[in-house]
């Protein structure tokens, strides 16, 4: 492969991932998407989810991220992750802890609907991860 | 005129405090380096987040629903000042000049006959404010037990935020925090978060114009613009965090040298007390043996 995708994985906290690669499949909101070099301009949101790496080397690289923003441009591939572990480092305690926060969100009543519906597709990415993804 | 036991006594008891404050300046000088690397790590985020948010606006700009967190509510009767300060005090001027550039900015809002609404993160400007202000702070929140702040705070503050925004409770917010220069200077800053300043984006390039949106354009605005007012908080925090430290330094290391200034001139007039001593049992035993 000539030319890869230059992919940074940014969290609030820090850079995680800087690197040229592959490819990288990105959990997007309305579906996952595999980004290889030379993608069109795209942004779209993320939900929370598993990226997974493609490195040119063929080694796979997995981050757990928890929602955020993807920036797809001729410079590369960019996700700003609300947060982001590796996926080794994902625990289903965590995840357990996680989900209960977002349903609490989404039986609340004093908040909005479009906060309580967001929050309930939440729970469900997240259970997603949890019964189908973190096994893996 | 004390006497030599009192100034031995009196020597000791600054030695021992000039070792404290040595100490504490060497430890604020170890977490001062770690909340400067935590400022510059996070700095990709936020400019990325910027640039991103900017050039969405622009493209969106002049829509008629656009979101009241960029364009505002079209008043603004309440203001929110969120004051974030430290936890402890031993700082310099640190915790009091931002809550002082907060307290002025009150008084001319008030003048002006606003309202004014302030929410203090950080134990020291709720106490400082508190004075002043009883019945205009709405919340209070404190760190005290955090070591090193992390995003989830900073989300937190911004989610009671946006709750009372979605409440209507306030129309326009301010954030006081302390921006970090360097060690010796960290300014008072106010930065207003809603509606939001954005950089008006100059470079809103024709590559801007080429992006496919998923979901839309507003929705995607709509779902950032909440989490760029975490981002700021965020920000605002660990500035704050790095100028908490600087100031604690220069401040220990101020009380460390008055201290040894202290102890020279403690020392010195020990020894000339003890040289009057000596002096005058000479003479009392000298003018004795003249005697015989």
């Amino acid at each position: 492969m000539a030319d890869g995708l230059k992919f940074d994985l940014v969290s609030p906290e820090r850079l995680l991932f800087s690197e040229i690669v592959e490819s990288v499949v990105v959990p997007g909101t309305e579906g996952y998407l595999t980004v290889l070099a030379n993608h069109a301009p795209l942004m779209t949101t993320l939900r929370p989810g598993v990226i997974e790496i493609k490195a040119q080397s063929g080694t796979v690289t997995r981050f757990f991220v928890g929602g955020g923003l993807v920036d797809i441009n001729a410079s590369g591939l960019t996700i700003l992750a609300d947060e982001a572990m590796g996926a080794e480092q994902m625990t289903s305690d965590y995840l357990s802890e996680r989900i209960r926060v977002s349903r609490e969100d989404a039986d609340n009543t004093g908040i909005d609907y479009i906060t309580r519906t967001t929050a309930r597709q939440r729970v469900s990415d997240l259970e997603d991860v949890q019964r189908w993804i973190l096994p893996a | 005129m004390p006497s030599l036991k009192d100034l031995r006594n009196r020597i000791a008891s600054v030695k021992a405090t000039q070792k404290i404050t040595k100490a504490m300046q060497m430890v604020a000088a170890a977490k001062l380096r770690r909340a400067q690397e935590a400022a510059v790590a996070a700095r990709p985020y936020s400019e990325r987040m910027g640039a991103v948010l900017a050039n969405i606006a622009a493209s969106t700009a002049g829509s008629p629903d656009a979101s009241p967190l960029l364009a505002g509510t079209g008043k603004s009767d309440v203001h929110l000042l969120v004051v974030c300060t430290g936890e402890r005090g031993l700082a310099g001027a640190f915790n009091s000049s931002i809550a002082r550039l907060a307290r002025d900015h009150a008084r001319r809002l008030k003048a002006e006959g606003k309202t004014v609404k302030i929410f203090t993160v950080g134990r020291k400007g709720y106490d400082s404010l508190r004075r002043e202000f009883p019945n205009e702070i709405v919340e209070n929140v404190s760190f005290r037990s955090v070591k090193q702040i992390s995003y989830s705070e900073a989300r937190s503050v911004a989610r009671r935020v946006l709750e009372m925004f979605g409440a209507g409770e306030f129309d326009v917010a301010t954030l006081f925090f302390s921006h970090f220069q360097s060690v010796i200077a960290q300014i008072p800053t106010a930065q207003q978060i809603i509606p939001a300043e954005l950089p008006t984006a100059a470079t809103v390039n024709a590559e801007a114009a080429l992006y496919e949106y998923e979901p839309s354009e507003e929705d995607i605005l709509a779902d950032l613009l909440p989490r760029n007012i975490a981002i700021q908080i965020f920000h605002a925090l660990l500035e704050n965090a790095a100028s908490f430290y600087g100031a604690q330094m220069s401040a220990m290391d101020n009380a460390t040298r008055n201290a040894g200034d202290m102890i020279n001139r403690l020392s010195l007039s020990y020894n000339r007390q003890r040289q009057a001593q000596i002096t005058k049992e000479l003479i009392e035993i000298i003018s004795g043996a003249e005697a015989l």
